[in-house]
């Protein structure tokens, strides 16, 4: 048998899941699509020794449309059913982008978006699109509930601000502004793998035809997601011609701390990131559907 | 620590099953060594390859990254279960035999559980829709040329019209 010994315990609720990690804390983790965890379980590089499976939490699945056109999106969704969610994919259109570079099918038919921000890989693209789209994390423990904005919740490699007694419950993304384009672009070694380099680029323009507010994050360059909205800030009242946003390119590239790896150096990562930039910032604002 | 030992009960190709199994137990192992049923095979144990997907309740999933006891209750088609119980072949696995789909085996179990899936939802895939079905599935001996004209043989066979 591949994985070290746990005991498994299937939770029957939400109050019991989070009941049996308050007992348990840190030696416990939650199974989720397990499509990260088991995989290091199998090499042993993660030996919890109580598994928490919340996959027969069916509340914490699915999409809803509260008040106010906030999206809010139960942590046990599996990517499988936000492709297929026309609705969802036309709210947040920067996830149709996104989901298909994300592993293969078997893979999304399992995983889920909560384990997927719980697990925060920097090289994963959906932690990229939460910075991007200034989502707010849901979570809960058995004594308080509390949301926090997706730039604090990912602190370090693999590291969220999720204490030891809390859940993930769900993200809550705010509606896209009118007349804004969103476009995610990533490089990856084949079809499937983590990114080299992604980028996530929202453009609201005003009435005028000019940039009113810019969000760029990237995946694969640091040991979080980076918001590099600060960097191409310079957009914000101009024309977003080739020119202007060329101009702002460098400074994207001065934030990120690409580490390399065996596919690639710092500098050619750091390098396709300014050329994604560019590319995904041009086509956001072409879907803006403004003819300028 | 004692094992942590679970009652299983599971339908596999129309079959059910009710069995045991130590909470470690990966899925790939059980339907391997715990019901017999080897034909769904295991390369990497990591999700990398895809040659152990099965169909959980119709949805392919790597069977080496699910624990047998998430099973429980929940119905799997393994490459056991596509031929008819007379051993008459699917048509994809028909198609497959016809366009040289196979040279070792060793992918082929995770292929035609990854297709069977796809071509029950997409029945008139093109060739870009076919080849990222496959995307998730190595096959180290065809050079996949083969395994997507059986796949695209096999979706018109289906519809019923001439390949
Ligand atoms: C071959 C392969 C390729 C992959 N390629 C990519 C890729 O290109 N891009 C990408 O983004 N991902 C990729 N993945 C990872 C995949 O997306 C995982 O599904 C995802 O990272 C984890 O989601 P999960 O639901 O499977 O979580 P699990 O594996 O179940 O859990 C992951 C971690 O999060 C914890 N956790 C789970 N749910 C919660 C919760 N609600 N609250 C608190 N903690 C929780 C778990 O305890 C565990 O520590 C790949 C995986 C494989 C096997
Ligand atoms: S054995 Fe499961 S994906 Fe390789
Ligand atoms: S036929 Fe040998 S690996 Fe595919």
């Amino acid at each position: 048998m591949k994985p070290a010994p746990f005991k498994y315990i299937a939770a029957s609720s939400l109050d019991h899941a989070l009941s049996l990690k308050a007992e348990y804390g840190d030696d416990a983790r939650f199974l989720a699509g397990g499509q990260s965890l088991i995989p290091a379980m199998n090499f042993r590089l993660s030996r919890p020794s109580v598994l928490i499976d919340i996959n027969r939490l069916s509340d914490l699945a699915g999409v809803d449309w509260p008040e106010g056109n906030d999206i809010r999106v139960g942590a046990l969704t599996r990517y499988r059913n936000l492709e297929r969610n026309r609705d969802f994919l036309a709210a947040c259109p920067l996830f149709a982008d996104a989901l298909p570079h994300i592993a293969h099918p078997q893979i999304r038919n399992r995983g889920t978006i909560g384990g997927n921000l719980s697990h925060a890989d920097p090289a994963s693209e959906l932690p990229a699109l939460a910075v991007a789209m200034q989502a707010r994390m849901r979570i809960k423990s058995s004594a308080r509930e509390r949301e926090v904005v997706a730039a604090q919740f990912f602190q370090g490699l693999l590291t969220t601000d999720i204490e030891a007694d809390e859940m993930l419950v769900g993200v809550t993304f705010p509606p896209l502004a009118p007349r804004t384009g969103t476009s995610f672009m990533e490089v990856a070694r084949r079809r499937g793998d983590f990114a080299l380099a992604g980028v996530a680029a929202m453009v609201t323009l005003d009435q005028e035809g000019r940039c009113a507010a810019v969000r760029l994050a990237l995946c694969g360059v640091g040991e979080t997601p980076v918001d590099a909205s600060q960097a191409v800030s310079a957009l914000v009242g101009e024309r977003c011609t080739g020119a202007a946003i060329d101009d702002v390119i460098a400074g994207v590239q001065e934030v990120i701390e690409p580490a390399g790896n065996v596919h690639a150096s710092p500098d050619y990562q750091r390098h396709i990131a300014g050329v994604l930039a560019k590319r995904a910032l041009m086509t956001a604002h072409r879907r803006t559907g403004h003819d300028a | 620590m004692t094992p942590d030992r679970h009652e299983i009960a599971v339908t596999v190709n129309g079959m059910a099953y009710r069995s045991t199994a130590d909470a470690r137990l990966l899925l790939s192992d059980f339907l391997r060594h715990e019901l017999r049923l080897a034909g769904t095979h295991v390369g990497c144990e990591h999700g990398v390859c895809g040659a152990c997907t099965v169909l959980l309740d119709g949805i392919a999933v790597r069977s080496c990254l699910m624990l047998a006891v998430q099973a429980d209750g929940h119905e799997l088609t393994t490459i056991e279960g596509l031929a008819t119980d007379d051993g008459a072949l699917s048509p994809l696995q028909t198609a497959m035999h016809d366009h040289h789909g196979l040279q070792c085996g060793y992918c082929t179990p995770g292929i035609l559980m990854t297709v069977t899936a796809f071509l029950e939802e997409n029945k008139s895939p093109s060739e870009d829709d076919v080849r990222e079905a496959l995307s998730g599935n190595l096959c180290r001996c065809t050079g996949y040329q083969n395994i997507v004209d059986a796949v695209l043989a096999a979706a018109a066979a289906m519809r019923g019209v001439a390949p």
